[in-house]
């Protein structure tokens, strides 16, 4: 009879967040930046189909660095989950927080349950009626949940890019502004400069009816940047 | 409701299925949460009922209107009832019918169209959207036996061949495009007859907001389950217009203008 190795949990643990994080880190970075109407997401995304960022609900965004996949499906359950919530109460009893908490859970239970972890990292935003009212959180691959202020970012070289961000941002700062500062510190990090129409944009703006999400093209990125 | 009709909305989010795929209305069944509008065989019920909704082809696209009044029997049930709404950024739908259905209907199908479009990216064709709503009718028709019928209107703009577009249904699912005009209800064949004789494909929006609610007016006449505009209650129609820059709801103000017009010019 052979009897399976000892490994220590903490060792077990060591390995698995190393094996995500090394997965997370190849993966290229995605910007959150408040501003004055709202909240813009930013990411370097050649491909124009396979998207990062995503609308979840009226106020509610979703963006996923990692493997596709793992947060696609993440994103679909989050729309699954506002969509039930807002349909069997009211469309303002969706909010970021419980589903960032849906989330951790969730990705804190595939970090020690499943076989292998998610190599991923989300970031959900909420926007309210006022600038202060803007609500950030980022989960992590193991569930850890964090509320961040202004900005934020996940995926490559995160704690660079936000010393960047933190180093530009200025509260009150319009779209084309947050959106050159987000350009430049993902530009920075990478070395080379991205063109217009590769970069992934989208926005949850105030002034937008009910739902807030808007995708911005390469035109409006070109634009600011000039 | 099954077991595990809460697996969405509490604890971790369930990431086995993909079964649902993009469908709302699946998901709710996948998950139990379906509505459910049985009644034993025989019972008939009687609900407020919702009547004449209206919509006109013109030259930018779709006008859709109805007036607010819901009906139960020979008693008016409520007075301010919405009948006409966005179904998604470019189309409308209107109901009449079991009012308290029809609303539930709607809710479930503008649902339907946003989860599709969320989770899939782009959003359903107008004649795709039309097809489900015709499927979502079909669906009900055992409730329709029992006296609860509910018979959409719907109508939209299709951004692919740049034009309005609308539909009507009847009470077994079936769907029928329209050229020119459409309208539901009780007051429907009123309000047909009186845009008949008027109707231009060709006219602006003022004109078409004109005829809606001169045809509202004329069909609140004839039948007593549509009420009129009510100047004094300051009651007037839902009127939205669906074009190339898409669903807009017509100002109440404005409303309120032309309906004290059209009332002053009636012979």
């Amino acid at each position: 009879m052979t009897m399976p190795i000892y490994v220590p949990p903490e060792q077990l643990i060591k390995d698995r967040a190393e094996f995500a994080k090394k997965g997370i880190a190849r993966g290229r970075p995605i910007v959150v930046i408040s501003y004055v109407d709202g909240v813009l997401l930013l990411g370097e995304n050649p491909s124009g189909s396979l998207q990062k960022i995503g609308e979840i609900y009226d106020a509610v965004a979703f963006a996923g660095v990692g493997r596709f996949n793992e947060f696609e499906s993440l994103r679909v359950a989050g729309i699954r989950y506002a969509d039930l919530k807002g349909y069997s109460y009211g469309r303002l009893d969706v909010t970021a927080k419980g589903l960032a908490n849906a989330y951790a859970q969730t990705l804190g239970q595939v970090f020690t349950h499943e076989v292998k972890p998610y190599e991923i990292e989300l970031m959900v935003v909420e926007i309210g009626e006022e600038t202060a009212d803007t609500q950030i959180y980022r989960v992590q691959y193991d569930g850890t949940l964090r509320d961040l202020a202004h900005f934020g970012a996940i995926g490559g070289e995160d704690e660079d890019l936000v010393s960047r961000l933190e180093a530009g941002f200025s509260e009150g700062m319009d779209l084309a502004a947050v959106l050159r500062l987000g350009c430049e510190a993902i530009e920075s990090e990478g070395g080379e400069v991205v063109p217009p129409e590769e970069w992934e944009a989208a926005v949850l703006d105030r002034t937008n009816g009910r739902r807030k999400f808007r995708r911005l093209d390469a035109a409006v990125v070109a634009a600011a940047r000039q | 409701m099954s077991s595990d009709a809460r697996r969405y909305l509490s604890g971790p989010l369930p990431l086995d299925s993909l079964a649902p795929g993009a469908s709302f209305v699946a998901l709710l069944e996948a998950e139990g949460m379906a509505p459910r509008w049985t009644t034993g065989p025989g019972n008939e019920i009687e609900a407020p009922e919702a009547t004449t909704v209206l919509a006109i082809k013109y030259g930018r696209g779709v006008i859709m209107a109805g007036d607010r009044r819901a009906t139960a029997g020979n008693v008016i049930a409520h007075r301010r009832v919405q009948k006409v709404f966005a179904a998604d950024e470019y189309s409308a739908v209107a109901i009449s019918g079991t009012a308290g259905m029809a609303v539930e209907l709607i809710k479930l199908f503008q649902t339907e169209l946003e989860h599709y479009e969320k989770i899939e990216g782009t959003r359903l064709s107008l004649e795709g959207k039309a097809n489900y709503l015709a499927r979502m009718v079909r669906n009900h028709l055992p409730l329709a036996f029992q006296g609860l019928a509910v018979v959409p209107l719907f109508c939209g703009f299709d951004q692919a061949d740049d034009a309005g577009r609308l539909y009507t249904f009847d009470v077994v699912g079936g769907r029928y495009e329209e050229q020119d005009y459409a309208t539901t209800g009780s007051g429907g064949s009123e309000a047909k007859s009186f845009i008949k004789t008027v109707h231009d494909p060709e006219m602006d929006e003022p004109a078409a907001l004109r005829i809606s609610i001169e045809a509202l007016i004329a069909a609140a006449e004839e039948d007593a389950a549509t009420g009129g505009p009510d100047l004094k209650r300051k009651i007037y129609p839902n009127v939205v217009t669906v074009t190339a820059d898409g669903f807009t709801e017509i100002d109440e103000g404005r409303i309120a203008t032309v309906a004290a017009e059209a009332l002053e010019a009636r012979p």
